[in-house]
């Protein structure tokens, strides 16, 4: 067995970053999540990576830019109002394909909100959260191995296609401690090839460009429908999820990150008495795991969406299951957490009326 | 097996710490673990609270509802925390610091002299190594040698002469129960 | 017949679509010019701010990247921090560096990031169509202040040399015009000197350029070169603000 050490999330996510080979961070101190530029600060410091602290989220943003443009791998992380503010830079590294990860630790909103735990970003994670036309590919970890894990998914997943990665957290995820196997093979950064729209200067080569605009008629038309055709290929092979228990399932319960553990834990309360009930997980929120949620409401009648917001992924589950089945419904809106009991009191709500 | 424990005091009574200590001695017992503590501005406003879960299985929620053993520091604490223990559970609380008594006739209720125990060793603030010592003896979840060695690996810019005086404490609580 | 003049390698062989008077071809051509004399052209990453200038990513001939607008210290940073190696420039206009863009030059200066800025100041904002810029002189007409600037409720002009000048970080701070020969070898020579501090790891160099903008200013080239002369270096003098090479000596 790998050994095994107890870690915050926070930390988790540092080692899994610099496992992934990433040697550039830039970010500004914001709760839930300082413990990454912390514990970056020092770690970089002893690998010789980069680590900034910026001026703004705005700078920090624009440094990955820089710095992703430049061919490198590199990383920023914040919490709500942070990354609203990043909205800007993510939309022109979006707008110019280049490949950054950005981690959000989310709390409670909206406005300067709480610090307490959060999936209320769930919308802006998902659906672009800048101006224009663009996705970014959105992992969701339930597990501080999973935060461990999933930077280096998320930069294979961002270079692959191009495109801006997010793994959206949360304040619990972030701060709680659990045991983490180091699994990651760390990746040496000289060992990766100079993507091929690196800014490193011409020499023996064509000058290159990376921006985000096109003001001659109909180019940036032509730019975003071939931006879909990269969007379409993502929603065909990258939807990621965890079924738990859903095979024999009446009632399937779907949610993602903390939340999916605290279902997981009402799911193992309702076995116990002998309800069949399922545990879905988003691990992808996008590209949304629709395929697996169109096939099982051929058979499942009711599903419960269980969220630490005021229910932003109902729509998406609504259009997964082609209104088949019954969407119901349980949220913790403005850094509320829910626990074990109360999920399974509403399991037996729905079992009891359906 | 499954356990859910809240430990919870004020800031300075070494709550997160003992948290800790249980969560690192559990995966040394190579069993599966959670700590979440409050934190933030909940913290620096002077409570400070922290949930742990060790398990034989994988732990689903580290969020504790009904905790099978609460810890409890300080007056405030009780008043939050004694109406949530599951039926069955235990309540462990620091008799030197809290002067009501727990009312709950459906869980067992184990006063400790933390803090006098504590003193006596000539060091107030190691209580919570008492009430761990109680603790582990009086719910068998892990073994005192474990519970040492987690300290360790906790306060690694202490003197060995710290170390043992926690070794000391975890062992007076031990003997309470 | 012998070739005396002629388009530098350090810009590409595009037209560019710069107003009849308009200084940004001049400052082109002179960083076209020191791309070349430099040797650096095949190690320079240029930023395009957003502004007139955004086309400047068509215009020189080397790697170039166009970010949003006024964060072109920020992008700069990342590049050179990413890839030390590289000679990194923002090229950057008064509403991008001086308005949207401030807090993005002062921290960079206040780092005394090994960067070199390019900083265009026509005193208005021309790619949008002659609104007030953060460098309008009081007094001065623009789409936004058709009375002129009224300083009592649109404020002062903000002087960017002066103000990064009362920070200790940046190495080198300029101000410069293109609008008179004498001026514009003045020009050459600052950024020649703004260049060679980044190849030399000074750190942070910026060279302000005060700019014809006939187009919106509603004047010809020949009388804007004259309004520079006469009332913009009355309000923004040319000169050193910082050259701590100087210091050192």
């Amino acid at each position: 067995m790998p050994e095994r050490k107890l870690m915050y999330g926070n930390h988790a996510i540092v080692e899994g970053v610099i496992a992934a080979g990433c040697r550039f961070f830039a970010g500004y101190p914001i709760t839930p999540q300082n413990e990454i530029p912390e514990f970056m600060s020092i770690r970089m410091n002893e690998i010789g990576g980069v680590f900034i602290q910026t001026e703004s989220e705005i700078a920090a943003i624009n440094m990955l830019f820089g710095a992703a443009a430049a061919g490198k791998r590199a990383m920023t992380s914040s919490s709500s109002p942070g990354i609203s503010l990043m909205q800007e830079g993510i939309s022109y590294i979006a707008g110019a394909d280049i490949p950054v990860l950005v981690v959000n630790v989310i709390r409670g909103g909206p406005g300067l909100g709480n610090i307490a735990p959060a999936q209320s970003d769930y919308y802006q994670g998902t659906k672009g959260g800048g101006h224009g036309d663009y996705f970014t590919i959105t992992l969701a970890p339930n597990s501080v191995q999973e935060l461990y894990e999933f930077p280096k998914l998320a930069f294979e997943l961002a270079e692959k296609y191009r495109n801006p990665a997010l793994i959206l957290a949360d304040g619990l995820l972030g701060q709680m401690m659990e045991p983490v196997e180091f699994t990651q093979a760390p990746v040496d950064p000289d060992t990766l090839r100079e993507p091929p729209y690196a800014l490193s200067g011409c020499k023996g080569r064509e000058r290159r460009v990376v921006r985000s605009y096109d003001l001659k008629p109909g180019k940036l038309e032509e730019m975003n429908w071939q931006r879909l055709k990269k969007y379409q290929k993502i929603q065909e092979t990258e939807q990621r999820f965890e079924a738990t228990a859903c095979d024999d399932a009446e009632l399937v319960i779907i949610a993602y990150g903390t939340c999916a553990r605290v279902c997981d834990a009402a799911v193992r309360i309702a076995r116990a008495k002998g309800q069949k009930i399922g545990l879905l997980r988003p691990i992808t929120l996008w590209p949304f795991p629709n395929k697996i949620m169109s096939e099982m409401s051929k058979r499942i009648k009711n599903f419960l969406v269980v969220e630490m917001n005021m229910g932003q992924m109902i729509d998406d589950v609504k259009l997964a299951t082609e209104c088949r089945s019954k969407i119901h419904f349980h949220g913790r809106p403005g850094g509320g957490v829910p626990t074990p009991p109360e999920i399974y009191e509403k399991i037996k709500t729905i079992m009891g009326g359906a | 097996m499954t356990m859910e424990i809240i430990i919870s005091g004020f800031g300075g009574q070494g709550v997160v710490s003992s948290g800790i200590i249980l969560a690192h001695a559990g995966l040394t017992e190579d069993k599966n673990v959670t700590f979440f503590p409050s934190y933030g501005a909940e913290m620096r406003g002077g409570t400070a609270n922290c949930s742990v879960v060790i398990s034989t299985d994988p732990v689903a929620s580290p969020i504790v509802a009904s905790p099978d053993v609460v810890v409890i520091m300080n007056e405030p604490s009780l008043t939050r925390f004694e109406p949530i223990v599951k039926p069955g559970g235990i309540l462990f609380y620091n008799k030197t610091l809290i002067k009501s008594v727990p009312k709950r006739t459906d869980i067992t209720v184990i006063p400790i002299e933390a803090n006098a125990i504590a003193e006596e060793l000539g060091q107030g603030r190691i209580a919570n190594m008492v009430m761990l010592g109680a603790l582990i003896k009086k719910t068998g979840i892990l073994k005192v040698d474990t519970l040492k060695m987690a300290q360790r690996e906790r306060f690694t810019k202490a003197g060995e002469d710290q170390l043992s005086l926690n070794d000391r404490a975890l062992d007076r609580g031990y003997d309470q129960v | 017949m012998k070739q005396l003049f002629g388009r530098p390698q350090g810009l590409t062989d595009v037209l560019q679509r710069y107003c009849p008077g308009c200084g940004h071809g001049i400052v082109h051509r002179i960083i076209g010019d020191l791309l070349v004399k430099l040797d650096i052209r095949e190690r320079a990453v240029g930023i395009a701010p957003v502004g007139c200038s955004v086309f400047a990513d068509e215009y020189f001939n080397c790697d170039m990247i166009q970010p949003p607008h006024g964060r072109g210290p920020a992008v700069s940073t990342g590049i050179k921090r990413a890839r030390p190696d590289c000679f990194v420039f923002s090229y950057q206009g008064d509403g991008d560096l001086a308005a949207i863009g401030t807090a993005e030059i002062v921290h960079a200066a206040a780092r005394n990031e090994n960067i070199t800025i390019i900083f265009i100041n026509n005193a208005i904002f021309g790619m949008t169509g002659g609104q007030l810029a953060p460098t309008t002189l009081p007094g001065m007409r623009s789409t936004t202040s058709v009375q002129g600037r009224d300083i009592k409720t649109q404020g002062y002009p903000i002087k960017v040399c002066e103000l990064l000048a009362g920070l200790d970080g940046p190495h080198y701070l300029v101000r410069t015009a293109v609008n008179a020969p004498k001026n514009i070898i003045a020009t050459e020579k600052a950024l020649k000197t703004a260049f060679v501090n980044q190849l030399e790891n000074k750190g942070f160099s910026m060279v302000e350029i005060l700019s014809m903008c006939p187009t919106n200013w509603g004047l010809t080239p020949i009388q804007s070169k004259k309004w520079i002369d006469d009332t913009m270096i009355k309000y923004y003098p040319l000169g050193e603000y910082r050259n701590r090479a100087k210091e050192e000596r």
